[in-house]
């Protein structure tokens, strides 16, 4: 379990999360949504350690993030995947060098184990016949799932993903979002997600964090959403008239 | 206060940089890729420059001794002191700042506003270790030997120019590479080379790590990291001149 507990972060006295807590499950996928500065990325690299918070402590299965050393903090990251926004490939390696680097690095396998390795995640995201590519000869999509394959190729337990679904077609976005679902029960992960994208929220919010000016402003599930009161929520999730609708469909439905 | 806020974070780097890597078999593979990228990859420019810059020292020295009281093998003597002593270190570090420390820069810098390093980082990885160290020790290991294979294109094309231009024999001037030859020069020259082979592989790192923003910013970084390390480059010349010849 990832615990939370009063994070405060501030950039030049100006601050951005204002005592953010919360916890995070194994087995679930978690959603956090938010209007554009809201502190959504900044919460993310907080959890991942790329910026350490001024108050407040992130307890990831008992250990206190702020509180570990440098060889325990780089173990703890060795137990995290993530998934960035633009994939983040390293664009001089391919594409099974890029799955395998992590496995270079931290696992003291032969050769042949960590090409096998590599061949059941990119079978378990869906690829084939990709291995000798470069990531630039990829689609989005196709770079969005051996984003994902690197990010569970150690077998992580906790998977981070910045808007895995930017810059998809609706198509390709939902095959991503079932991917990264079907993964999370399969391995039993922590999975936290920062979207965008009320589809996602729908369709895969098992828990959902609704940030507003560096606060949790709203929790729950993809069908409390449904029925919350809360203005803020509803102002942002149902901005448009089509999820509008939808809403006033399913309110009926339940009626 | 600006620059010594950036001079101390350089310092800084250069820590993180001195560690021991995570995995040697993983260096050993970016420490060949470097020496191919930093290194081979400038073997034809360098051999190019220095070859017909030697040409053109050669040229230049036989033009402005037209006194008949001095003797026509000091244009090989003054060919052969130019070029071992500054041509080659200085001139040609100034080159590979501006090859090597944009690519350096630019790559670091590329790979910064693509997440690249932070993925680097969420997998628990030095990423100043593993990107930076490999480049300094490919530099230091390679540059000497280009240099001197520098030193060795602008003797010959000083030699060259002479035969095509009939501005002086070629006796003469093998006679004056010969005379006076101090190894110390040699020494000297190689010294210079290794302090700014450091200095092209660290500051564009530097500027190319810490970049922050979109491709435009990069390509501003790449432009302040060439025009530091050639200012840096320029100063330090100087410093070990005085230092080791002085």
């Amino acid at each position: 379990m990832i615990e939370v507990k009063n994070l405060y972060k501030e950039f030049n006295g100006v601050p951005v999360l204002k005592g953010i807590s919360t916890t995070f499950e194994k087995g679930k996928t978690n959603l956090i949504i938010g209007q554009s500065g809201s502190g959504k990325t900044v919460f993310l690299k907080c959890l991942l350690g790329l910026h350490i918070p001024e108050k407040g402590k992130i307890c990831f299965d008992g250990r206190i993030h702020t509180e570990l050393g440098i060889k325990q903090r780089r173990q703890l990251r060795q137990e995290m995947g993530m998934v960035f926004q633009g994939g983040a490939l390293f664009d001089s390696l391919t594409i099974e060098e890029n799955i395998m680097f992590p496995l270079k690095m931290f696992a003291n396998k032969p050769n042949s184990e960590m090409l096998d390795r590599v061949n059941v995640v990119l079978n378990r995201v869906n690829l084939e016949n990709v291995n000798k590519k470069f990531p630039a000869q990829l689609s989005g999509g196709m770079q969005k799932r051996v984003a994902i394959a690197r990010a569970i190729v150690m077998n992580p337990k906790y998977l981070f993903c910045d808007e895995p679904n930017s810059g998809l077609d609706p198509r390709t976005a939902t095959v991503i979002d079932n991917l990264i679902q079907e993964i999370t029960k399969e391995y039993q992960m922590i999975t936290i997600i920062n979207s965008h994208d009320m589809n996602s929220v729908m369709e895969i919010g098992e828990k959902i964090i609704f940030l507003k000016d560096g606060k949790n402003a709203w929790e729950g599930s993809n069908e409390e959403i449904f029925k919350t009161e809360n203005e803020a929520v509803v102002d942002f999730v149902y901005s448009s008239n089509l999820f509008k609708q939808v809403r006033e469909a399913y309110l009926n439905k339940t009626k | 206060m600006y620059y010594l806020k950036h001079i101390g974070k350089y310092f800084i780097m250069l820590r993180q940089v001195f560690r021991k890597p995570q995995k040697w078999s993983v260096f050993r593979e970016m420490l060949f890729r470097e020496i191919d990228d930093l290194g081979l990859k400038s073997l034809g420019i360098i051999m190019f420059i220095s070859f017909f810059v030697g040409g053109v020292v050669a040229i230049q020295t036989a033009l402005n001794v037209d006194s008949p009281f001095i003797p026509k093998y000091l244009i090989g003597f003054a060919t052969k002191r130019g070029i071992i002593l500054e041509f080659a270190p200085t001139f040609m570090s100034i080159i590979l700042a501006g090859k090597v420390g944009s690519y350096i820069t630019s790559s670091m810098g590329t790979m910064r506003v693509t997440e690249q390093i932070d993925a680097l980082e969420v997998m628990g990885i030095n990423s100043l270790n593993y990107l930076v160290l490999p480049k300094i020790l490919a530099a230091l290991f390679f540059y000497p030997l280009l240099i001197l294979l520098s030193m060795f294109l602008g003797i010959v094309g000083g030699y060259f120019a002479g035969l095509l231009t009939d501005l002086f024999f070629s006796e003469d001037f093998i006679y004056g590479i010969q005379l006076d030859f101090d190894p110390y020069f040699i020494k000297y020259a190689l010294t210079k080379t290794v302090v700014f082979a450091f200095i092209i592989t660290t500051i564009p790192a530097y500027h190319g790590f810490y970049v922050k923003g979109g491709s435009l910013e990069v390509g501003r970084a790449s432009t302040r990291a060439v025009v530091w390390t050639s200012i840096v480059i320029i100063l330090l010349n100087y410093f070990l001149t005085q230092m080791l010849l002085g």
